[in-house]
């Protein structure tokens, strides 16, 4: 079938199973515009590029399917570049199509020409700049692939506007089915299953731990493992660590469950990694924020690693067995090999270990006073009662900061793909595009989007977006008034000299703005009318809902371990100490 | 990033410098790609290598990197991310044939009355005269890196105007 570039590109992506488009167009991507209106695939006219590229990882983390953007030439694609770099940190699958100049004017400094594959060349799993309309299907199917195979990431496709235009000969092209067999990948092998003999050896080790703890991350989710993850930890008896990334990905109401290690983790998390003497990463990297100084990190243990990725096997902490391979299946086989060397009957005795740990969740629960009548709110308190007004499986997103860790701390994520927050990259304002993406893939859930008042300051014009397209968000907005986080290192490490933190609970008027921007917006100052509030948002379901939460700006998020210090160091709630 | 080899007599310890031959897809910017990735991972590299095989879909690039070898396995697991890398192999010194091509322009006046001793050299080290005027000569010689070392340490006392070496190749000896 003859067809244009353009009509082959929106054909390609509509074989790939997309079923939304999160863009806005511009001179070069407009050839590719013109198709979409007659394409079954919904299109979400956002307000600012960022916006499109964290709505398609919201999308991508709640469904699980790749998120889509498109965006055009120039500034478009250098607006993205921060959600690109966001998905490749937290490895989510995109796809993200970008205009670029007529392909015989890269290279002169056109109009909004930006060399799009150089600059999102670090930030992307891969990228291409397309120079042919007939290469179009293959190549949408090569980014699909490898965006979504392997350790998931963003994949960028450059498209020059001459070979999407149709009225340029150079568009011409014949329309051919997009095949795996088409690819030309001579050097992409993802990993699949792990080595038998390793997993063995795992196994080995695991039967003679004495203090072992499971150390899951986000690539379980990545893996959709979580059911082999539980199978495993039952089989074993051993207790569960979620890091930021993988929250959820083990029930936070399971008796193995310890909940979040790392900077901000609660005591007993941190501390049981740092006693044990047999680490189980699972799809965990070791970040720095999970170990807190190196050296000092779980010195007594030896380390099982399992990852996709090879590079992350040894690239922080040397392991003792490194399993290259999918957790769902390395998981899987683990539990075989466990079962083959006597499984539950062959591990050693740990009611030890387990009456260590439970003596440390009884000393060390996270703590908060609540707040005195005419104080403003505590921002614990009033995700508590989020948590206790809403359904189990709503899905919470969250901007970067006190906010987040409060709401990674105080939910209770029972169920896998309800916790979607920027960790790697730490990106403020993930949380409303997030939201609106996740709500867009999965219309059926509630989705809250946490946020503080600094990050919502940076994306909150996708509100526009939301209250437009019909998507029901709802946005818990804590207001202290202060880039929180920054603050509280301020007051920590900086003997209290606040350096360009204030930010005002007055200005903006977040009633106001959010009710501009087409949400109902309510403002909820005293405890007595938080669950309310909370009530009547989750009565609204025809457009989004703002709820600013005024809270008490000298909170500081507790547990912490100081940047840079051993997590032996952990700093606890004053009113323990 | 540095192409120049570094100056005989200051050669770094062996276990310094690894060479890492790599197959990868014969497409723009695939350079751009490696360089970019050593340049993002903090590797540096001492010498690099590239042209099409023979079978023109690929490329190969020849490394040297010098890192501390707890560090060359990352490399070489970052480089496998690279879609277009196809393959990675280490050559050991000991099981690999290395040659690397200098072109070297002399002063021939200021050598003076040892005019004769360089045309000796030029002998004992096979090099080849690709050029030569009133003043001066321009000399290649093809060898291991090592040789060309001390071919280039030899010269300095011709006095050396132009010098240019090509980075190392390497494929693995035969039956190793």
């Amino acid at each position: 079938m003859e067809m244009n570039g353009g009509q082959a590109l929106v054909k390609a992506l509509e074989c790939e199973g997309t079923e939304v488009v999160f863009g806005l167009p511009g001179g070069a991507i407009l050839p590719v515009y013109d198709p979409i209106i007659e394409s079954p695939v919904r299109h979400i006219l956002v307000r600012h590029e960022q916006g499109a590229g964290h709505m398609a990882e919201g999308y991508a983390h709640a469904t699980g399917r790749p998120g889509v953007v498109m965006i055009t030439s120039g500034p478009g694609a250098t607006n993205v570049v921060t959600a690109l770099c966001d998905a490749y940190m937290d490895s989510v699958p995109l796809v993200c199509i970008t205009g670029q100049v007529p392909y015989a004017a890269i290279g002169t400094d056109a109009f909004q020409e930006c060399d799009t594959t150089g600059i999102t060349m670090a930030v992307t799993k891969h990228n291409f700049l397309v120079t042919e309309a007939q290469d179009i299907p293959r190549i949408v199917h090569e980014a699909f692939h490898i965006a979504t195979t392997g350790r998931p990431g963003p994949v960028l496709v450059d498209i020059p506007k001459d070979i999407v235009d149709p009225r340029n000969p150079r568009s011409a092209m014949t329309w051919y089915e997009p095949t795996d067999d088409i690819m030309e990948l001579p050097g992409y092998r993802p990993a699949t299953a792990g080595d038998p003999q390793l997993v063995r050896a795992a196994a080995e080790l695991i039967c003679k731990a004495e203090r072992p703890v499971l150390y899951a991350g986000g690539g379980i989710l990545k893996a959709r493992a979580a059911a082999e993850l539980l199978a495993l930890a039952e089989l074993i008896d051993v207790p569960v660590v979620t890091t930021l990334m993988a929250r959820g990905c083990f029930p936070d109401s399971h008796e193995l469950c310890l909940g979040m290690p790392g900077m901000h983790g609660n005591y007993t998390a941190v501390t049981a990694m740092q006693r044990s003497d047999l680490l189980i990463a699972l799809g965990a990297r070791f970040d720095d924020r999970v170990t807190g100084r190196l050296d000092g990190f779980a010195p007594d243990a030896k380390v099982i690693h399992v990852d996709i990725d090879a590079a992350e096997l040894g690239k922080v902490r040397v392991p003792d067995v490194a399993i290259r391979g999918d957790c769902k299946l390395v998981i899987a086989e683990l539990v075989e090999a466990v079962r083959a060397c006597g499984g539950a009957e062959a591990q050693p005795d740990r009611r030890a270990w387990r009456s260590t740990i439970s003596g440390w969740q009884e000393r060390y629960p996270l703590v908060y006073e609540q707040s005195e009548p005419g104080e403003l709110l505590k921002p614990q308190y009033v995700l508590e009662v989020l948590r206790d007004s809403t359904p189990d499986d709503t899905i919470v997103t969250s901007g970067v900061g006190q906010h987040q860790m409060w709401a990674s701390q105080y939910w209770r994520f029972d169920h896998p793909y309800t916790w979607i927050n920027s960790g790697g990259l730490g990106t403020m304002g993930f949380s409303v595009p997030a939201a609106i993406g996740a709500k867009v893939g999965m219309p059926d859930r509630m989705v809250w989007a946490v946020d503080g008042d600094g990050c919502f300051q940076m994306t909150a014009q996708e509100l526009v977006t939301a209250s437009m397209e019909r998507i029901p968000i709802k946005v818990a907005l804590f207001n202290n008034a202060y880039l929180g986080m920054v603050r509280q290192w301020q007051e920590m490490f900086y003997e209290e000299r606040y350096s360009e933190v204030y930010l005002s609970y007055e200005i903006p008027d977040y009633v106001k703005w959010a009710e501009a921007m087409g949400c109902v917006a309510l403002r909820v100052e005293s405890p007595e009318e938080v669950a309310p509030a909370i009530a009547k948002a989750n009565e609204i379901d025809d457009r989004p809902v703002v709820l600013e939460f005024r809270s008490s700006a000298g909170e500081n998020v507790f547990p912490m371990v100081p940047a840079g210090q051993s997590n032996s160091d952990i700093v606890v709630d004053p009113s323990q100490r | 990033m540095t192409a120049e080899a570094p100056a005989a007599g200051h050669a770094a310890p062996a276990d310094r410098f690894h060479t890492i031959v790599t197959t990868v897809e014969n497409k723009p910017g695939v350079l751009a790609r490696v360089a970019s990735l050593f340049a993002r991972r903090g590797f540096n590299i001492e010498s690099l290598a590239v042209a099409p095989t023979a079978d023109e879909r690929f490329s190969r690039i020849t490394f040297t990197v010098d890192v501390a070898s707890s560090s060359l396995e990352q490399v070489v697991k970052q480089l496998d991310k690279l879609i277009n890398v196809v393959e990675i192999s280490e050559l050991s010194p000991a099981e690999s044939v290395e040659r690397e091509l200098m072109l070297v322009t002399v002063a021939v006046e200021a050598a003076g009355g040892r005019r004769h001793g360089l045309l000796e050299l030029i002998d004992d080290f096979r090099a080849y005269v690709l050029d030569e005027d009133q003043s001066q000569m321009m000399l290649s010689l093809a060898a291991r890196p090592a040789r060309l070392d001390e071919f280039e340490e030899r010269l300095r006392a011709f006095g050396i105007v132009q010098l240019q070496r090509t980075g190392r190749v390497a494929l693995p000896s035969l039956g190793s």
